[in-house]
Parts: C-alpha cells; structure tokens; sequence
C-alpha cells in the first residue's frame, strides 16, 4: 500500500512536472485521468484472458519506466536529446510494430498494444520515404511494360514523380494525424473521453499503417485492371481496420453521428491517398487498340500527365 | 565536516615546490609548419589523402583510417563527377526527364545528412562528419558503375547492354552497401543495427536506380 501510495505521489509530481515544462506529449498524457499515466489499470481493461505475457510485460515495465518516465521527457525542446526520445526503439520493437499494422487483431488496439507511450519517429519516416520511392519505382517499371514494344514509346525515367509522391505522402502522414488530433482535442474539451492520444501516437500509427501500400505497390506492376483494384480493397481494409479499431473508443463516447463521420472520414482519406498514387503514378493498362490510334491515345495519355 | 579536520595540512610544516610547466624545447627546425612548403606538397598530401580512401573503400578492411581522418573533398568530387554523368539523359521538354544535376546534388547530400541524423538519434556514436565522409566515399562504386553504363551505352542500347548495365549496377551497389556497413556498423548499439543499415540500402537503391534509368537521348 506504501509502495502505491509512493508511486501515486510520484504520479502526481510527474503530473505536475510535466505540466510546468509545457511538453506537449506529458501534457496531453496528463489531461486524461491519472491512471492513464501509469499503465496498470490499462492492462486490467484490456480482456485478462488473451496475451497475458504481453500485458505482465507491460505492468512490470510500468514500474519502471513510471520513474523515469519523468526523467525522460524533461529535455527541453531545442536539444538533441529531445528528439533522441522518439528514436527509442530497437529492430524487434519496430518489426512488432509492422506486423501489428499489416495483421489487426480484432479487438486489440495498435496504439496500447505496440505503442505503449513509447512512440517513435522512425517507422512512420522511413516507411514514408520508403513507400515515396517505392510508388515512383514502380509506376516507372509498370509504365515501361505497359508500353513496352510500341514504336513510338521512348523511355523516360520520370523523376519529376519523385519529388510529387514525397509531398503527397508526407502531407497525408503528417498534415492528417495533425487535423485529427485537433479534432480529438477539441471533441475531448466538450465530451470527456476516456481514451485519448498525443500527437506522435496518432502519427505514429499513420505512419506504421502506410506499410502495407509497399508490397501492394510493388504488386502494381502488375498491369491488370482487376489485380490492382483488389491489392486496393485488400490493403484498405487491412490498414483501415487498424486505423479505425485505433480510433474508434476515442470517438465512441461522443455523439453517435459525429463518431461514426470521425471514422468514415478517416477511412475515405486512407483511400483517396490509394486511389489517388494508383490513378497518377500508374498507367492504365491497354487493352489491344489497332495501330493508327496507339500514337493519339500515347500523346493525350502524355499531355493528361504533364498537366 | 569532522572528518576533513585531519587532512588539512599542519601549519609548521612548509609547502614549497615549483609551478612550471615543462615546456618542451622548440627548436625552430622541427616547428611543423606547412606554410612555407611549396603548393605542389600540399596539394599532394591532401590528394593522397583522397586517394588513399578510394583504396578504402575498394577494399573495405576494418580499418580506422577512413574515420579518423575524415574529409568531404572525396564525396564531393565522386557527387559531382555522378551529378554531371547523369547529365545529358532524355530531357523532352513535355516529358519528365531524369535527374537534374541540382536533384542528384541534392539527394546525395540531403540523404547523406538524412542518414547519419538517423543513426545519430538511434544512438550511434560515430561524429556528424565522420559519417558523412563514409557515406560519401562509398559513392565511389557507383560512380565507377555510371562510367560503364556510359560506355557500355555508347555501344548500343539493346536488351544485351540493359543486361550488362543491370549485373554492373546491381554489383556496384551490393559493393557500396556493404562498404559502408563494415564502416558504420560497428559504432552502432547492437540491438538497432538494422535500424541504421536500411536507410543505407534505401539510399544507395536510390542512386543505383537513377543510374540504370539514364537513358542517353
């Protein structure tokens, strides 16, 4: 009871610390209830009878890193230190991460799962910068074989695409989380929520949902219709259901409408962005046409893409 | 406080002793200074240098020799010697082209940048520089590659030489990569080695793929 007791009060200082540094991932921690911050009553509410290691895991880790917790997050923001925070993680922490995005657990949730106040800035940077390349390469190679063996078609590798799939995916993986988690904020200052999440969490599952776009990415080169509108609906659903089970008990208290729009729109943007990369970077494939109209049909489909 | 009472020093007994620092004698022959040599001296010292990296990198040993001495003349002659061979591909005006030079410069360095930030924040020990210096003396395989693409290129641009040009290129940036690993892996924590190699591979992927998509026109 003693050792409780200690452990609240050092909540409490952690509480009040965190407030006065203005950090804006303590802060938003600490506007939930205060068992948000330390990690035992999360692992009572999630269903004791599955991944029972996990969750032990979890509390005793709490023990410990409720402690230096504090420590932790008092470098102030022009530091290196500061951003070494979000670096914290090691191989198997972000490979978990990937496999937690690419395979939704029904019922678990990404962010207490795998996250655990823990959120890192590599996975959502690289798989970005990954899945930025990755898109541009393949809708290079998929072009090519598309066209290839007319005689009118020359190769070019289309550069400019690089610099225009870097701002789409990172506008999406950064500009997003940031309007939802205003949303989130403003929605908690009206109804109270009890789950609530920072900032770099909501990026951080933004970012690890993108992953699954690579394989489906490279699986475009495929040049049929059907092939690519399936890879579409199959990784929506994936990466969407991640997303929505994430974000669904923190819109679930509010009103019924306002929740239920909240996730729809998180899904349609999710998909816009799949639609969007498939339409810009990827040629359609052709059907056979007779000859004299391949030049005309090649120079509108160029002339559409310079636009 | 009690206790310091005995270590104070009785007061009869004197304290005398010298406070100099020995200086060492300098005499003004063996005063290194490399100002009065002769130009053609200093350009070779920092040449061999340069050249004594290339080496380096050719035949990675784990030796200290490239981080120890760390210098950017290397990277930045071996960038804009790439920057300039990536020159002159299809450049349509209504078609995208490849890379400009300011785009190759750019990725190269930025990435270069990119890349030793993220092993710095994973907690990698190796300096801001030093890094830097790896990254861009491992270039060097890839460039030897665009000079045979070139040739091969000049050649002809049929299937055959889009296979040569695919080998050459695949087997540069396999030597480029793992070059740059046997220098950097060693000062990063053990359980994030991964974490720090992918952005290499991601990186030299990259150049590799911008130089076998150079299309002359």
């Amino acid at each position: 009871i003693v050792t409780a007791l200690v452990m609240y009060l050092f909540a409490e200082f952690d509480d009040a610390a965190n407030l006065l540094a203005a950090n804006p991932d303590a802060t938003t921690i600490s506007i939930d209830e205060p068992a948000e911050i330390s990690k035992n009553p999360h692992g009572r509410l999630q269903e004791p009878g599955r991944e029972e290691d996990d969750e032990l895991l979890g509390t005793d880790d709490s023990d410990k890193t409720e402690l230096l917790a504090g420590q932790k997050k008092s470098a102030p923001f022009w530091t290196f230190d500061y951003y070494q925070m979000f670096f914290d993680v090691d191989t198997y922490q972000v490979l978990d991460r990937i496999k937690g995005s690419v395979f939704p657990v029904p019922g678990k949730n990404f962010v207490r799962l795998y996250i655990r106040s823990n959120p890192d800035l590599y996975g959502p940077f690289w798989i970005c910068a990954t899945l930025v390349f990755t898109i541009a390469v393949s809708g290079n190679l998929s072009n090519f074989f598309i066209h290839l063996g007319k005689p009118t078609y020359h190769y070019v590798p289309e550069f400019r695409k690089v610099s225009i799939a870097a701002t789409t995916i990172y506008a999406y993986a950064w500009l997003v989380p940031l309007a939802l988690w205003g949303f989130l904020m403003w929605r908690n200052s009206k109804v109270m929520n009890i789950v609530s999440y920072s900032f770099l969490e909501i990026v951080c599952v933004y970012g690890y949902s993108l992953f699954i776009y690579i394989p489906t990415a490279i699986l475009w080169i495929i040049p049929q219709k059907v092939v690519r509108w399936v890879l579409v609906i199959f990784s929506l659903c994936l990466s969407g259901s991640v997303l929505v089970m994430t974000f669904w008990p923190a819109v679930r208290d509010d009103n019924r409408r306002i929740a239920l729009a909240t996730v729809g729109t998180i899904v349609v943007l999710h998909a816009l962005l799949a639609v969007g990369c498939l339409a810009y970077f990827f040629d359609a494939p052709e059907l056979d046409f007779p000859a004299p109209i391949i030049p005309v049909h090649n120079g509108t489909t160029v002339l559409t893409k310079s636009q | 406080f009690a206790g310091l009472a005995d270590v104070s020093i009785a007061e009869d007994i004197p304290v005398e002793g010298e406070i100099t620092v020995p200086v060492g004698s300098r005499s003004p022959d063996e005063d290194y200074s490399t100002l009065d040599e002769p130009v053609r001296d200093t350009i070779m010292r920092d040449l061999k240098a340069v050249g004594k990296k290339f080496v380096h990198v050719m035949y990675p040993k784990k030796s200290s020799a490239l981080l120890r001495d760390w210098d950017l003349w290397g990277p930045l002659v071996l960038c804009v010697s790439l920057a300039l061979m990536l020159q002159g591909g299809s450049a349509d005006s209504k078609d995208d082209g490849g890379p400009q030079f300011a785009e190759v410069f750019v990725i190269i360095w930025f990435g270069a940048v990119v890349i030793t930030l993220n092993s710095k924040l994973l907690g990698g020990t190796i300096s801001f520089f030093q890094s830097l210096c790896v990254l861009g003396y491992c270039v060097l395989p890839l460039t030897v590659a665009m000079l045979v693409c070139r040739l091969v290129l000049l050649a002809g641009s049929g299937t055959v030489s889009f296979i040569i040009r695919l080998i050459v290129v695949a087997a540069m940036f396999a030597w480029s990569t793992l070059a740059s690993t046997a220098f950097l892996a060693d000062s990063q924590p053990p359980n994030r080695k991964a974490l720090v190699v992918y952005p290499i591979f991601l990186f030299y992927f990259v150049i590799s793929w911008m130089i076998l998509t150079f299309t002359p026109q």
